[in-house]
């Protein structure tokens, strides 16, 4: 007998005291395998006004593009050093960061193989459920192209949205902007 | 390199989730996304997701009374419920984080500008891994209604934050909020009433059990949470 779903709620203004993880910002832990790289960005509104009440969840594979999830049985190196989540709150100008590893190229549906990415929630004051999109690195193109999910996505302006630039910084860093509306709106995904 | 497509989770059925915009709640209207989201099949991205069995999250934290020197206000009340899945399969070993205002309507937060008192012996901070069963425990206070600025004149019903993780990270990942019985601003409330399926609604409102209650101590809520479960036959790979 299947039931219907525990529906989502807002997480409000006043989630900080409850879910704060100020070690879950860095997921580049001591002993992980791979290239340690930062992602920054704001999350603007559809005024392009700063999100200053949100967070970010992050999950994603290994350097070697496993997930620590014992659903993932790919033929590869599993990181006992590397657990792939992280949790990160909007600064007072809509601002995040985190540290992490880059991830390698996990097996799509079929024979494909994915581009590297890392997945996605956002949490906030005003969204009902979260929003979920992925990261794309705007420098692996050529993984980038041969991606089933970046490739059934036809307009070309939308694709972008998922991809993070690389800027100039003492380790490789990306910036991915998050717009929740409006021009220059976030891919998002329903799951 | 051949691997098998994942087992899918379960879609959702309409009306059981709150919409993105939902006008009646200001705050949607200019943070919810103008096209609608784009369909994703399942890879391992979407049913893999973080393990906290190993107690990676830090200690539970079940009885919010004793987090401070003395014994916060209000009425003492005991919040308990399972995690299981659509199929009423229980979710073991899973975070539970909850968060909540005191008993007078005031969050510890720092831009909570209500003007009620804050409690220095109430955080309203908890967390808890689910038992083999699915089950959690808490110990609260019952926290107070709140007044916030969506229309003139508004009140949110009393609520306790639960965030879940379940098994997936983008497929069962859930945050809500648990209400009480009988609470008249219910029916007046834009975020309760955002999710248009009734039934589904009736989820967010816990139920007093007097079985869970403790003589002469404390009032037992009764919460269950039901979160995504697989599709009954697997997507074509």
């Amino acid at each position: 007998m299947t039931s219907v779903t525990t529906p989502s709620q807002t997480v409000g203004p006043f989630f900080h005291d409850g879910l704060d993880r100020p070690s879950w910002a860095d997921l580049a832990t001591a002993g992980a395998s791979g290239e340690k790289i930062r992602v920054e960005g704001h999350i603007l509104d559809g005024d392009r006004a700063p999100v200053c009440d949100a967070f970010l969840e992050i999950w994603q594979a290994n350097a070697a593009g496993r997930y620590a999830h014992n659903e993932d049985r790919q033929d590869k190196e599993f990181d006992p050093n590397f657990r792939g989540f992280g949790r990160v709150f909007t600064d007072a100008d809509g601002r995040y960061g985190f540290t992490t590893i880059r991830p390698g190229r996990v097996a799509g549906r079929g024979n494909t193989l994915q581009a590297p990415h890392i997945n996605v929630a956002i949490f906030a004051r005003g969204l009902l459920k979260q929003l979920t999109t992925r990261i794309y690195f705007a420098d692996q193109s050529a993984a980038n192209e041969a991606d089933p999910v970046l490739s059934a996505i036809d307009d070309d302006a939308i694709r972008r949205t998922l991809l993070a630039a690389p800027v100039e910084s003492t380790i490789p860093t990306y910036r991915f902007d998050i717009v929740l509306q409006g021009e220059g709106e976030t891919a998002f995904f329903e799951i | 390199m051949a691997i098998t497509a994942p087992l899918a989770y379960a879609p959702t059925l309409p009306g059981a989730q709150p919409p993105y915009r939902h006008a009646a709640y200001g705050s949607t209207v200019k943070r919810a996304p103008l096209r609608p989201p784009i369909r994703l099949a399942h890879t391992l991205s979407e049913v893999t997701g973080p393990n906290f069995a190993d107690g990676w999250a830090g200690a539970n934290q079940v009885d919010l009374t004793r987090q401070h020197k003395g014994a916060p206000l209000g009425e003492r009340m005991i919040l308990a419920g399972s995690v299981r899945d659509q199929d009423g399969k229980p979710v073991a070993s899973t975070l539970v984080e909850l968060w909540q205002c005191n008993s007078s309507g005031r969050y510890t937060h720092a831009r909570d500008q209500h003007d009620a008192p804050l409690d220095p012996n109430f955080t309203g901070a908890g967390q808890v891994l689910t038992d083999a069963e699915g089950a959690y425990r808490f110990l609260t206070i019952k926290p107070g209604a709140y007044p916030w600025r969506n229309t003139y004149n508004s009140w949110r019903p009393a609520h306790i934050h639960l965030s879940v993780f379940g098994p997936a990270f983008f497929a069962t990942r859930l945050i809500t909020q648990m209400y009480f019985p009988g609470d008249p601003l219910l029916d007046l409330d834009p975020i309760f009433q955002s999710t248009a399926d009734a039934e589904a609604r009736a989820r967010l409102i816990s139920r007093y059990d007097p079985n869970l209650s403790e003589a002469e101590y404390a009032l037992g809520y009764r919460f269950d949470i039901v979160l995504r479960g697989r599709a009954a036959t697997p997507m074509e790979a």
